[in-house]
């Protein structure tokens, strides 16, 4: 697990600077996010929430932007994110919008909707091939090393009770930055009030189980 | 507030509440001490009332929070519903020479409004088996001890449970089972042919009401019980034992406790109260009262122990044998399997159930003899998946929603608990300078799993996926990660009972040998760790040290 600095968040707020930021001025983009704070910006919540609703569109039922994923997707990453996390989510902003420009001449707000789903349907096939050849192999490396090696019993070298948790596990590999949008845009989705009670159903008190009822396709799955 | 009571009880988890409790029954007037704050029963469980949609990160934890709890961050227990409920580990510290996942809540009621609600008698295997094995020292009772104990307990904290007839599970006092649903019934049935009635797939026996019992509601099904149950649907020190001991009239509470030591008077060979540090304001208080139990949680228990009579026993009260803070337990888990299941995509279930299935015991039972000692169970549930799916064959857009606004396949996946040796080695003991903010010495975890576990859990992981396999279920694999001591929530072992004073700290009534008005009924007494869960057995073990402490007061043995 990641130990999370809070000096470290402040450094990345305040400096901001990140490699590239010309790349997504000169995209035609208004204003780039430089930093987690900027995230919060119309035009950034704008993005996020054109990208969730690419991911979860409305069909029949209300879609992402109806359920408030565009502001959701902030939130998490300011508060939940790991230093690491927020660069990359900041990074892959610039990515995104440096790749649009590229192949579509435009960015992202002012593609189609096909473009869209089109150019997220490249990117999510990219996420599962990094987190199939990258992440999942460093984690096993992670697991393994824990089994074999210090974890399994050896003491700790730098014992110091000044730290509560006296034995750093190592820190796990940072996602592809659209896996963690698309997750959070799942979860934010999926557990909003739109979510759960238009797309879903949800019951707050069930009362009672009944661990064998009678199911047909079409019927919505619960909410929780 | 008043100095002096008849008994004064040391933590409020389901140990101390069950002590609080039975003592305040008999008419002792009783002082019960908790370390943490005051945390009401329906008023205080702020979030069990929210909606999903009302946790600003939808169950997930900040970098903040994190930071302040950064071993409960290691496992599963960081959820934002109830992050609060943990202990401040900066506040509180400890220090590892060996991994060790201390999940720790310094609040009213301690564990018992967090805890999995699991909830199995032991039998004789498990009583007998040190002594047979020669591993650790003979438990000084076997079932016929507790078995009125266990029936007392159930009935009053309500367990449902299905009635099975498994003898090295003896079947109690239960409300009715929660069901099964369609696919683990079926697996059921495909497991007992598959293994000629050796193995069983039950209902999990759990504190939950499924019949209302005085003052409570029975189970709504909202599977939310960690966040407190504002129908009171579960046991807890708050929903049951504390409204009885309060009844009574005979009840002081005082939060923000930390007890320092057990007062001990070398002359009369007896403690005389305890003195705490008041986690507020610092000062120190004391109190008398003529008997003390201790039921802190393992770790604590042992740690006032050794800060106790320091003038006569350097290691502390019930040290001369040496066992005092040794032979840490916990229940090894962190491996399992899963797998799909083919078909009953006509099937669904209604309601969140808060228990799964249990495979009891069955290695080194009866021509089940393996390269290890003792044995372990699985719980697991079937269920069908959710929207959390991964759904390879769809990206993104339209088709994807669609998909994952109906519920997938079903599968099923479970974990083991194994037992662990009592083992010397594995300890815990006091740092010799570091203190935490209130000057008090600072615990140190020195236990690991050793060759028993390790390879008890090779088999363990290799049984859940044959199991599965020979029901049929599809694409079934398992996995055995790495557990630090701890992680099962199930620490004991550290003042074991025992039937001799050199070799245990416990007498057969969780009596410390060397001062007989103290008692310590919290997991720190096991012997042994057997493999189901824990508590049921402190809540009898605590019910019938008090009904021996009442009694021997009124013959003044004490």
């Amino acid at each position: 697990m990641d130990r999370r600095s809070a000096l470290q968040r402040v450094a990345l707020l305040m400096g901001g600077t990140v490699v590239g930021a010309e790349l997504f001025l000169s995209g035609g983009c208004k204003t780039a996010p430089k930093g987690v704070a900027d995230l919060f910006s119309e035009d950034s919540i704008s993005l996020f929430s054109e990208i969730a609703e690419t991911i979860l569109p409305a069909t029949a039922t209300p879609g992402a932007k109806a359920a408030g994923v565009g502001e959701f997707i902030p939130v998490m990453v300011r508060d939940c994110y790991s230093p690491e996390e927020q660069k990359a989510v900041l990074d892959g902003l610039l990515d995104m919008d440096k790749r649009c420009n590229e192949t579509y001449k435009k960015g992202f707000m002012d593609m189609t909707a096909e473009q869209r789903t089109e150019f997220l349907t490249v990117l999510d096939k990219e996420q599962r091939e990094y987190q199939k050849t990258v992440v999942e192999p460093k984690l096993k490396e992670i697991r393994d090393a824990k089994m074999s090696g210090s974890a399994a019993g050896q003491p700790n070298k730098d014992n110091n009770a000044a730290a509560t948790a006296t034995t750093a596990e190592p820190a796990d590999p940072v996602p592809h930055y659209f896996r963690m949008i698309k997750q959070h845009t799942m979860l934010g989705f999926f557990t909003s009030k739109v979510g759960a009670t238009e797309v879903l159903r949800y019951v707050e008190v069930p009362g009672k189980y009944e661990g064998c009822i009678d199911y047909k396709k079409g019927d919505r799955a619960w909410a929780t | 507030m008043p100095e002096n009571y008849d008994a004064i009880v040391v933590g409020s988890g389901i140990s101390g509440g069950w002590a609080a409790k039975e003592l305040c029954e008999k008419g002792l007037k009783v002082l019960l001490l908790e370390r943490g704050g005051p945390y009401d029963h329906i008023k205080d469980y702020k979030t069990a009332g929210k909606k999903p949609w009302e946790f600003e990160h939808r169950g997930e934890t900040t970098s903040e929070q994190e930071e302040v709890r950064p071993v409960i961050h290691r496992s599963w227990g960081a959820q934002e519903q109830v992050i609060d409920a943990w202990t401040n580990e900066k506040d509180c510290p400890y220090i590892e020479d060996k991994p060790f996942n201390w999940w720790r809540s310094y609040r009213m009621g301690g564990r018992s409004i967090l805890w999995g609600r699991q909830s199995y008698r032991w039998s004789d295997l498990d009583f007998a088996a040190n002594g047979k094995e020669g591993v650790g020292v003979d438990w000084p009772i076997r079932y016929k001890d507790l078995a009125e104990w266990y029936d007392y307990v159930e009935t009053f904290a309500g367990i449902s449970g299905s009635v099975e007839g498994i003898k090295h599970l003896p079947d109690g006092k239960f409300l009715p089972p929660m069901a099964l649903n369609c696919v683990e019934q079926d697996v059921a049935a495909r497991l007992k042919k598959q293994y000629n009635g050796a193995r069983h797939l039950i209902i999990g026996r759990v504190a939950n009401l499924t019949a209302p019992i005085a003052g409570r509601t029975q189970c709504q099904f909202r599977s939310r019980c960690w966040e407190g149950c504002p129908f009171g649907g579960y046991f807890s020190s708050q929903s049951s034992t504390l409204p009885a001991a309060v009844a009574t009239g005979n009840l002081t509470i005082r939060p923000w406790s930390i007890v320092r030591q057990v007062l001990y008077n070398k002359d009369t060979k007896k403690a005389t109260g305890v003195e705490i540090i008041d986690a507020e304001d610092s000062k120190t208080y004391s109190f008398n009262s003529r008997i003390v139990f201790v039921c802190a949680s393992a770790i604590n228990s042992a740690w006032i122990l050794m800060q106790s009579a320091t003038d006569i026993w350097p290691g502390g009260l019930g040290s001369s044998s040496d066992q005092l803070g040794h032979n840490i337990m916990d229940h090894h888990y962190r491996l399992g399997a899963s797998g799909k299941v083919e078909g009953y995509l006509d099937k669904y279930v209604f309601g969140r159930r808060a228990n799964g299935f249990y495979i009891p015991r069955f290695a080194n039972i009866g021509k089940d003899k393996r390269d290890f000692l003792r044995g372990y169970g699985y719980q697991g549930s079937a269920s069908r998946q959710g929207w959390q799916r991964d759904v390879a064959e769809l990206n993104i857009g339209a088709a994807l929603k669609d998909e994952l606004t109906e519920p997938g396949q079903w599968t099923m996946g479970m974990t083991g608990f194994g037992e662990v040796l009592p083992d010397h080695r594995n300890r815990m003991y006091l740092h010799a300078t570091e203190k935490d903010k209130w000057g008090l010495p600072v615990p140190v975890m020195d236990a690991v799993l050793r060759d028993n576990e390790n390879k008890m859990r090779i088999s363990m992981a290799n049984d859940a996926a044959e199991m599965l396999e020979s029901v049929g279920l599809k694409e079934v694999h398992s996995w055995n990660n790495f557990h630090p001591m701890g992680d099962g929530i199930h620490e004991m072992g550290t003042a074991r009972m025992g039937r001799d004073a050199k070799t245990s700290v416990l007498n057969g009534h969780n009596q410390v040998w060397d001062c007989k008005n103290v008692f310590v009924t919290d997991g720190a007494s096991m012997a042994s760790s057997a493999c189901q869960n824990p508590s049921l057995t402190y809540m009898a073990l605590t019910a019938r040290a008090a009904d021996f402490a009442f009694e021997e007061l009124k013959k003044g043995n004490l």
